[in-house]
């Protein structure tokens, strides 16, 4: 149980700024999962708090302590690796005891904690297996339990899910989820999967290009993404980009395809003409008369739902979700865009543009 | 996927088999054979009649001291061989590993070696040790040792140890350099988190690890230090002082081509050629066994 504080932690490989000065606080017992595409710098922060990776530099603090220079056996830490790392050469058993054996444990307490682990993890039955007689979603387990008897400060998790299959990977995240609330233990789990971010994070962290563009629970990152990256990343299908200007008095836009959308939360700040970026999510796209026509040239049947894909006038590209059957569906599409659906960014960054 | 090739006819696959096999059959198959025929022969020196003696050539050289001596220095050679190269390659492949910059340079340096013929490396170690003209025997008379291998039978038989490990180091470098590489970094790092110190991870995981590489470079470095070895020694010491560094392939020449007892030689050919049999045996039941831990 500890809290987690990284100060503008910045990473360089070579000539390649890697992290550009990252800060979080993690509170005790808080799940905070590390999002983003692959190459956005997660993994590095990652391997900075586990001591892996030297931080250029920064701090890192855990409880308060400063661990920036301190070695992976000093910080109290446990950590779940992508491809499990189990020995190849150790049995579940003298994997899991691998640690505490090393912390001079008394062999009894070893064997208690180890079976207390492999019984909530239902791997009891697999302690005297080497790592190779086992599944995927074995070998997780026993990961996940080499981690858990240590009982320490901190847990960090590496796209742990990322090898198993689709089916299993929900059961785990489910699993991973309860365990880490049971046991309290504050926790970083990266990921490049927004599903597995937004169900597992008490907060999230959405990394581009080595900068957190956003700390929120995943609601708020879904409900008021900070900028078009986040917009785009959270969500699925991701969320519809329309060009348009500030119409003067800042209360309303322009789209290019020549609609006027009205701000219902409030005006803007920002000169008449200025350019904007609207977003609104292919959800909130209404079927019925008097906004646009969207053309359409994909359709993409769900079951429930359907995703339609197609081009309006201007040219840009339209992605729509709506619950309606995939046949029936003509070439061309009337949809309205609900004012309250739309997100409101510069045109220019690209940041968010709240009321003013 | 495999590819079959399918002939029409005998006569081009052996055709195309022939340069092999007659390579084989003239180098090994058929000295051999003469091996086997004249370890039941006795023969007199000048080669001008020979006798069959059946089996009395092997009996005789079993009961011989200086044979069994030179078994004896064998086994002492090729222990000490074995492990001096496999625990130095080890050291030097763990450091190579670790090294960031440079990390080619090291490798390419330490296989070089291995491209030295044995002759060209004795007698890189004789201009080093010798005790009148070597730089490091010189070095150790003027500290006081009294260093000469060409008197002191212990210290012929180290150097030509030296020597010998020296030349194998190389090889066992590139196998233990590709072990360390198959083992996944993150084995390492989750071990590190766990709380292991560079030696207890060493000891406790990379170490096992290397176990399956380990134990096929034992079995080539024996089979190196009893059969390999013979031009090292022949250039550094002659088998010499007495028979301080004859080894067993070393008295298969001594007895063959400088005593001229044919039927001798010829037999203690044939006994390390069930050595070697036996040897390749045991490391072909490993290769098949490919899981190893």
């Amino acid at each position: 149980m500890a809290t987690l504080s990284l100060d503008s932690v910045k990473k360089q490989f070579a000539a390649t700024q890697v992290l550009h000065g990252i800060d979080l606080e993690v509170a005790d017992g808080e799940m905070i999962v590390v999002v983003g595409a692959s190459g956005c710098g997660k993994s590095t922060l990652l391997r900075i708090v586990a001591g892996l990776e030297t931080a250029t530099s920064g701090h890192v603090r855990i409880d308060g302590r400063d661990v920036t220079a301190l070695e992976p056996a000093d910080r109290d830490i446990a950590m779940v690796f992508q491809n499990y790392a189990l020995y190849p050469h150790m049995s579940v058993f003298e994997n899991m005891a691998y640690g505490l054996k090393i912390r001079g444990m008394k062999p009894a307490e070893i064997r208690r904690r180890v079976d207390e682990a492999a019984q909530m993890l239902e791997i009891g039955a697999l302690l005297e297996r080497k790592p190779r007689q086992l599944s995927g979603g074995q070998r997780q387990r026993v990961a996940m339990g080499r981690a858990v008897v240590r009982e320490p400060k901190l847990f960090l998790f590496d796209e742990p899910l990322s090898n198993l299959d689709a089916k299993l990977r929900v059961q785990m995240r489910a699993e991973i989820r309860r365990l880490q609330k049971r046991l309290g233990v504050t926790s970083l789990f990266v990921t490049h999967d927004q599903v597995e971010a937004m169900t597992l994070g008490d907060r999230l962290v959405v990394m581009h290009q080595g900068r957190a563009a956003q700390v929120a629970s995943p609601m708020e990152v879904w409900g008021r993404p900070a900028d078009t990256y986040v917009a785009s990343f959270i969500g699925s299908p991701a969320m519809n980009f329309l060009a348009a200007t500030m119409e003067p008095g800042g209360g309303a836009a322009a789209l290019k395809a020549g609609l006027a959308i009205g701000f219902t939360d409030g005006p803007r700040a920002g000169e008449a003409g200025m350019p904007l970026t609207l977003g609104i999510r292919p959800e909130h796209i209404q079927l019925g008369q008097g906004g646009l026509d969207l053309a359409v040239d994909l359709v993409e049947p769900l079951g429930s739902e359907t995703v339609i894909h197609g081009t309006i006038r201007g040219g840009e590209t339209l992605t729509v979700r709506l619950p309606i059957p995939a046949r029936g569906i003509g070439a061309v599409l009337p949809v309205i865009l609900p004012w309250d659906a739309f997100h409101i960014f510069d045109g220019s960054s690209g940041r968010r543009i709240e009321p003013a | 996927m495999r590819k079959k090739v399918i002939f029409k006819g005998i006569a081009l696959p052996w055709l195309l088999l022939l340069p092999q096999l007659l390579i084989t059959g003239v180098f090994f198959f058929w000295p051999a054979g003469q091996a086997i025929y004249g370890s039941f022969l006795r023969e007199d020196a000048f080669g001008l009649s020979r006798q069959f003696v059946g089996l009395e050539n092997f009996t005789e050289v079993l009961a011989d001291p200086n044979y069994l001596a030179a078994g004896w220095t064998t086994v002492v050679f090729s222990t000490s061989v074995a492990f001096l190269a496999l625990g130095a390659a080890l050291y030097l492949a763990v450091q190579a590993d670790k090294a960031i910059r440079g990390a080619n340079a090291y490798k390419t340096m330490l296989i070089w070696p291995y491209a030295v013929a044995p002759a060209i490396a004795a007698v890189l170690w004789l201009f080093m040790f010798h005790p009148q003209i070597g730089l490091f025997g010189r070095m150790l008379n003027g500290l006081g040792v009294p260093w000469d291998y060409k008197l002191n039978g212990d210290q012929a038989l180290l150097l030509v140890i030296l020597a010998s490990a020296w030349k194998q180091v190389s090889y066992n470098f590139i196998f233990f350099m590709a072990g360390l590489q198959s083992i996944p970094k993150s084995v390492l790092e989750a071990a590190a988190i766990d709380g292991a110190r560079p030696m207890r991870r060493f000891w406790t995981i990379i170490f096992p690890l290397l176990a399956p590489t380990s134990f096929f470079l034992l079995v080539v470095n024996i089979v190196y230090a009893f059969f390999d070895t013979f031009g090292v020694i022949h250039a550094l010491t002659g088998g010499g002082p007495g028979q301080a560094t004859t080894t067993l392939i070393y008295k298969v020449y001594v007895d063959g081509v400088q005593n001229l007892n044919f039927g001798s030689s010829a037999a203690q050919s044939v006994i390390l050629m069930f050595i070697v049999i036996l040897l390749t045996a045991v490391q072909f039941r490993f290769i098949e066994r490919k899981v190893h831990y």
